[in-house]
């Protein structure tokens, strides 16, 4: 084969010289398939930990379990707010192929509002193809049905069990029990991202929100095992169960509150029962109110519109937030102010004749009745409500002896009940209206404030809260909702702890029975005539007809003359008036008097409490709240 | 007539079975490397007894083809040898053409098979190199290596312009090797690499935008987890998570769990370092340093030039397919497309292998019958 004119081929040489190569590519050959060997070696023996973590990490997914919320009952066990079954439709946009397309198909089976859609645009942003995103809650039985038939068309959208809230009263405890909502951005902010992992509801207002943290349990969860897609192929054995929130019962009475509801006959205004032993609140009411429950699983647009745009604000929450005058309900408050601060003994008389003059001023504050009541007492002037005696008491206090002692009976500031959102109103002081106009206090300002006009606002929580505290012979609760917990299905129904009694705001106790006396007299004589008739116990209240707007007219000879829109209109009062059990106060943002309008709501709402000792039998733990001892105290 | 080519045929099949010219040692490994893919491939692809079978055929079919191979004298093969190389870059040049792949133009449709002409070349580019130096005086000189270096670099090229990296770098490894066991002097070998280490930067303008990627994810395999590093990772977590002794066979997640993408073709490696551990992986790794010292072996006792640099170019370039596979399972190479020999799925790739080892069988089989 070797040609001749090409260099001599050397065979033998050529074998060897391979054999040598051969050797030293077999050499590097093994140096290198040692190298890998080290390789594999760092990566098994030295990495090995960092390895199986991260391949467990992949293989396994942690998925939280969503504890089951607490439930809401009343102080008999009467369901407030529970979890019902629902269903909803979920889509997975990786399993769905073109999603415009399934959106649109299933239009055509059940209905899909733009807010559903845009709803679901957002929570789409914050999930990864794989998982599934509510597009509809609460499907109707129709709905699921008609799905189903056409469930082959829709791949990748299912029909997905959970529990939803619900409030089977509906409007009567929207403003107590309030509601719970879709988790947004802003709770996102708030909350434990690791506690709400899988919840998608938080309370959003009342009770709900006050006690989110007791009611919304403790979140658990479940180890999958997924693929690479994430699609999950089996739950793994280890995983901790979720622990549901405690079972809250409220210190409400529905019945009361259902009473006390329809008492006001669709009327707007608020009021509130409390007992004055302990500051359990009984009732309260803000009318009108509207149904929580479409606002749970996302209310639609419009409807909220015209909720928020309601003439009489059924979303404002009254108890907490309206703003009342409270007029003449404010004198009992002022009588006993001139009798504990020593300005007056409740025989000293003033003369009443129908106008009061500041010395040096001209100009007249009036009393309701021309040409005045005459010579008047303490209890005289409580139960004929006479502005006068009230006029020259609180210009004798002067403003700043007034307003710290209105201050001892909460009012100017919330209560502290056990609910967001509380307004603290206005106790008018010179400091008060330094901050909130700049100007400087005039004594003609502390005159109208003696019968509770002028700049003085309450909320009916406060107003309920300082007759409770008068009730109570001036040992002051703090107002509260929540009676009584249960920390699991299996445990007891335990009381929570109250707050200890403060001492009382009131140094003679003979001063109270000074006002007692003319808040008896208030229902028995007064301007409240009537309200005691065929009740069983005696009743001590007080009126208050607080003017909107001033009298322009000369023909209006009697406060309770004019247009009935001229007055908000309140009514407090307590029973038994020497033992009290219950105290309430009720207002009303239009009426024509106090005693008119404002009382027959309170009358009923004692009437459904006391007489038939529903107070007794309608105690679900037997036993009142236990005597507050010293680390109670500590705890609030 | 008939029956004359009837006894023909049945006296080759008989001599086939009586006289099967094998080398026995080398056919064993090779029987154990093969048991071993169908067992891991058996696991890679969660128990479908349907894979398993269909790359046995394949098995079965490349085991034919060698037998047959291994009946060629090394004499006739050298006689076609330039035949075969200019065959299989006229087709390479047809796929170029008219070819149709997955994204990059591997493969021939010729409506009876489809087969990728790259294949081919696994083989007749160490026979052309083989049989170019066989006719020179060795160690080569400078032009005897500038007209090699043309003859690989021509289908290298058209491979890596498919683009299939892998597949080129095989091809001129093949090749270079033959020129390696030539005898060339090791200062030029020096030399070359050097020069070849200079063009790499120029090289690197030429890179599709997807090849570079591979290499700078090699680098960084964490900047970019879901896209390009994803195989690195998921591979390294495979084999670290095996451990010394392994997590045992069909118990790996990461290819059960589909997170080892293209777990029973490349990264099949990655499923056995997760199944058996670095005990595993070193029995495997000694098992391809045997058959390569087999085969290695083979090429010495050739008695002819082109028999020994054909069989000896073969042996080295299974060890490029196994460090290059190796490297890229253990995140020390780029990815590329080069499958574990053998072990992974897939047919073209087993029959091509197995028809090398049918040449090493024939040089063996006729070691003493052939000389130059």
């Amino acid at each position: 084969m070797a040609s001749v004119f090409r260099p001599l081929k050397e065979t033998r040489h050529e074998a060897a010289l391979f054999r040598r190569r051969a050797l030293a590519g077999f050499l590097i050959i093994v140096v290198c398939l040692l190298a890998l060997s080290v390789r594999f070696r760092y990566l098994q023996v030295e990495q090995h930990d960092e390895f199986s973590t991260r391949s467990e990490a992949n293989r396994v997914l942690t998925r939280p379990l969503a504890p089951a919320r607490g439930l809401i009952y009343d102080r008999n066990g009467v369901l407030l707010a529970e979890n019902v079954a629902a269903f909803r439709l979920e889509v997975t946009p990786e399993q769905a192929g073109d999603l415009q397309h399934t959106l649109d198909a299933l239009a055509g089976v059940i209905p899909i509002s733009d807010d559903d859609i845009a709803r679901f645009n957002t929570l789409r942003k914050g999930k990864r193809s794989y998982q599934g995103i509510v597009l509809r809650l609460k499907l109707s039985e129709e709905e699921i049905a008609k799905f189903s038939i056409n469930r082959w068309q829709f791949p990748g959208v299912e029909v997905v069990p959970y529990l939803t809230r619900s409030y089977p009263l509906g409007a009567e405890f929207a403003h107590t029990v309030g509601y719970v909502g879709r988790i947004d951005s802003d709770d996102m902010a708030r909350l434990d991202k690791d506690d709400y992992a899988g919840s998608t509801h938080v309370g959003k207002t009342g009770i709900e929100r006050y006690y989110e943290d007791r009611l919304h349990g403790e979140v658990g969860y479940e180890k999958v095992e997924v693929n690479a897609d994430h699609r999950p192929l089996r739950t793994l054995p280890d995983g901790l169960a979720p622990k549901p929130g405690e079972n809250l019962y409220l210190s409400i009475d529905s019945h009361l509150q259902e009473v006390a509801e329809a008492a006001f006959e669709g009327r707007a205004g608020a009021a509130v029962a409390i007992d004055p032993r302990n500051g359990e609140v009984l009732a309260m009411v803000s009318v009108p109110s509207f149904d929580p429950n479409p606002f749970v699983n996302g209310i639609a647009g419009a409807d909220y519109a015209a909720l928020l745009a309601a003439e009489d604000k059924p979303l404002l929450n009254r108890v907490l937030r309206g703003g009342y005058a409270p007029g003449s309900t404010m004198k009992p408050f002022v009588g006993l102010g001139g009798l504990e601060l020593g300005l007056r003994k409740p025989s000293d008389t003033v003369l009443s004749t129908g106008e009061f003059f500041i010395p040096g001023q001209s100009r007249a504050y009036r009393d309701d009745v021309r040409g005045g009541s005459g010579r008047v007492d303490l209890v005289q002037a409580i139960a004929q409500s006479v502005n006068t005696y009230f006029y020259s008491l609180a210009l004798d206090m002067g403003i700043d002896r007034f307003s710290g002692f209105m201050s001892r009976f909460g009012f100017g500031k919330p209560t502290g009940i056990d609910l967001i959102g509380e307004s603290g109103g206005v106790l008018p002081s010179k400091e008060w209206k330094r901050g909130r106009f700049n100007q400087p206090w005039y004594p003609g300002e502390t005159v109208i404030a003696g019968i509770g006009q002028g700049y003085w606002v309450v909320t009916p929580i406060q107003l309920g809260n300082a007759v409770a505290t008068m009730a109570n012979r001036g040992v002051p609760h703090v107002p509260h909702l929540l009676r009584a917990a249960q920390s699991g299905i299996d445990r007891k129904v335990e009381l929570v702890d109250k707050a200890a009694a403060l001492p009382s705001v009131i140094k003679k106790p003979d001063n109270w029975l000074a006002i007692e006396q003319g808040m008896i007299a208030v229902v028995s004589s007064g301007t409240g005539r009537g309200v005691n008739d065929g009740f069983p116990y005696v009743i001590a209240g007080k009126t208050g007809t607080a003017e909107r707007y001033s009298r322009t007219d000369e023909t209006w000879t009697s406060i309770s003359s004019g247009p009935i829109e001229r007055h908000q209109v309140l009514f407090e009062a307590f029973t038994p008036a020497d033992d009290a059990r219950i105290a309430v106060a009720v207002a009303l943002e239009a009426g024509r008097s106090g005693a008119h309008d404002a009382a027959p709501i309170a009358r009923k709402i004692l009437d459904a409490w006391l007489p038939g000792d529903r107070e007794a039998q309608g105690n679900l733990l037997g036993a009142r709240a236990p005597a507050p001892d010293a680390t109670t105290q500590a705890a609030r | 007539m008939i029956e004359e080519v009837v006894a023909q045929l049945r006296y080759r099949a008989g001599s086939l079975w009586r006289k099967p010219r094998v080398d026995l040692p080398l056919l064993g490994a090779l029987a154990l490397l093969m048991g071993v893919g169908l067992m891991t491939l058996y696991s890679a692809s969660d128990l479908d007894r349907g894979q398993v079978i269909s790359q046995a055929l394949r098995f079965a079919l490349g085991l034919v083809l060698m037998l047959l191979i291994a009946r060629i004298p090394p004499l006739s093969l050298r006689n076609w040898t330039p035949w075969l190389y200019a065959g299989s870059v006229l087709l390479l040049l047809a796929v170029a053409a008219l070819g149709e792949g997955r994204g990059a133009h591997r493969w021939l449709d010729l409506r009876v098979l489809r087969f990728q002409p790259s294949e081919m070349l696994k083989l007749t580019m160490p026979m052309m190199v083989a049989w170019y130096l066989n006719g020179r005086p060795l160690p080569p000189s400078w032009l005897t290596l500038g007209v090699v270096g043309v003859l690989i670099a021509i289908p290298a090229a058209l491979v890596a312009e498919q683009p299939d990296l892998g597949t080129a770098l095989l091809i001129a490894a093949s090749g270079a090797f033959g020129v390696f066991l030539s005898g060339l002097a090791w200062w030029r070998i020096g030399l070359l690499l050097g020069a070849f280490a200079a063009a790499v930067p120029v090289g690197w303008h030429f890179l599709h935008d997807y090849q570079r990627n591979r290499v700078l994810t090699l680098l960084n395999p964490e900047a970019d987890p879901l896209g390009n590093g994803w195989h690195i990772i998921q591979s390294k977590i495979a084999v670290g998570s095996g451990g010394v002794w392994g997590r045992g066979w069909h118990h790996g997640t990461q290819s059960r769990l589909e997170f080892l993408p293209e777990h029973t073709t490349d990264f099949i490696f990655s499923v056995f370092a997760e199944e058996w551990g670095l005990v595993g992986v070193l029995l495997l790794l000694a098992l391809y340093v045997f058959i390569i010292a087999r085969c290695l072996w083979i090429a010495a006792e050739a008695k002819d030039t082109y028999a020994r640099l054909l069989a000896g170019a073969i042996s080295m370039s299974l060890f490029v397919y196994v460090m290059v596979n190796g490297g890229m399972i253990t995140g020390m190479l780029p990815v590329v497309g080069v499958p574990l020999p053998l072990v992974s799925y897939g047919g073209t790739s087993a029959v091509s292998l197995l028809a090398g080892f049918g040449v090493l069988m024939s040089i063996h089989a006729h070691r003493k019958a052939v000389g130059n």
